[in-house]
């Protein structure tokens, strides 16, 4: 799968209703850490197909970064059922991601 | 084996890798997170020469392309130990170990911390070490700056068109950065000046709601704030090397310009190198040269 951009009208159907967990990424486009976690994140979605990967860019959505309480970027949140499970803040390795997503 | 491992793929380590492979030799960039370092932070890169606005992730992945373009290898695994057997060291890293006949310690710098309790978990929920990316959401609020160079006192300043109110908490009465950064800030009127204080508690409740500050007289007070960003300076990151490589009081390596450490065919490059000035084009120029005479130690 590739990463998907969610927005606040597709964001029920993506991420609440979906039947397998799903990674948030919180990003904007003039946040370096964030397109340097970019590829990590494509690499992710292509090769694991137990977890959605979601992109939400939080200039645009600003709703969905408050209703999550963002306040630092790179932010990624893992949600399972509906549910946040874990988040981390700032870049991260691929392998820590990983082990971040549960494999 | 190599000819040259490069720990580190910020701006020092990789132009040592352009400098080792136009020398023709056998290079490997060992990373433990992604190319760039600290610079993928500066959206506008300003004061390098000749290549004046250009944000620091388009700068770092040119860097990256060059290096890539020429023949280094690059792969991301943490090092976690050097050997030096004299001339064939090795380089331990999360994954396994690489033989190599010089050694270039590029491993830079990250954010000093407060080091008070429960700070790594506010990361993310109040704190942050970069105003220019998080300040946007903390629009309309109170939030606090401290330290007291310039980053503190640009943090500050970005902030104030931005926030309602920015405390800048500094332990002097004086300030070693700009001086006409200084004078902006005090014509501002959302800023107050909580001088000779240092922060001694982060008050929280999942997330920052405010911090103690002590000052030098012992008196404490609270500042209600939703942000903290912190701008103390950096922590070289040689942790790693302290055993067979002579640091400094701060845990910088100790070089001169010739970026020799006290080991042969060991050398150090950028921001954990005892230096005056640490600026992108003190890291690539350390690079330069450091990858220079590791190409001169191999030939000798």
């Amino acid at each position: 799968m590739e990463v998907i951009t969610v927005t606040k009208d597709t964001f029920d159907e993506e991420v609440m209703k979906s039947s397998t967990p799903v990674l948030i990424d919180f990003n904007a486009d003039w946040c370096g850490p964030c397109r340097m976690l970019r590829p990590i994140l494509d690499e992710v979605a292509s090769s694991n197909d137990k977890v959605k990967v979601v992109s939400i860019n939080i200039d645009d959505e600003d709703e969905l970064a408050d209703k999550y309480e963002v306040s630092s970027i790179p932010c990624l949140v893992l949600i399972k059922d509906g549910k946040e499970v874990n988040r981390n803040v700032g870049l991260i390795a691929k392998e820590q991601l990983e082990s971040f997503i549960g494999e | 084996m190599y000819d040259i491992i490069i720990i580190g793929a910020g701006p020092a380590g990789l132009t040592a890798a352009i400098y080792g492979k136009r020398a023709l030799k056998k290079v490997l960039v060992l990373e433990a997170l992604s190319y760039g370092g600290q610079i993928i932070n500066t959206l506008d890169i300003e004061n390098y020469p000749a290549a004046a606005h250009i944000s620091g992730f388009d700068f770092a992945t040119n860097l990256y392309n060059q290096a890539k373009e020429l023949g280094t290898e690059i792969k991301f695994e943490k090092v976690t130990n050097i050997i030096d057997n004299d001339d064939i060291k090795k380089v331990v890293t999360s994954k396994g170990e690489y033989e190599t006949k010089t050694i270039i310690i590029a491993t830079g710098a990250d954010n000093r911390k407060l080091g008070l309790e429960n700070e790594d978990k506010l990361i993310g929920k109040g704190i942050s070490y970069c105003a220019t990316c998080d300040g946007n959401f903390f629009k309309g609020k109170d939030v606090a700056v401290v330290g007291g160079g310039n980053t503190a006192l640009e943090d500050t300043l970005y902030l104030t068109d931005l926030v309602n109110k920015v405390y800048l908490i500094h332990r002097r009465d004086e300030f070693r950065g700009d001086p006409t950064i200084v004078e902006k800030l005090k014509e501002k009127d959302n800023v107050e000046f909580v001088y000779n204080s240092n922060v001694t508690k982060l008050i929280s409740n999942d997330k920052l709601e405010g911090v103690e500050v002590t000052n030098k007289d012992g008196s404490t007070k609270e500042l209600s704030v939703s942000g903290l960003f912190v701008a103390i300076g950096k922590v070289p990151e040689n942790e790693n090397f302290k055993e067979i490589i002579n640091l400094d009081e701060s845990g910088y390596i100790i070089a001169g310009e010739d970026c020799h450490t006290n080991r042969e065919g060991i050398f150090v490059a950028g921001d954990n190198r005892v230096k005056e000035l640490r600026q992108l084009v003190t890291a690539t120029s350390d690079g330069a040269i450091a990858a220079t005479e590791a190409v001169k130690y191999i030939n000798k």
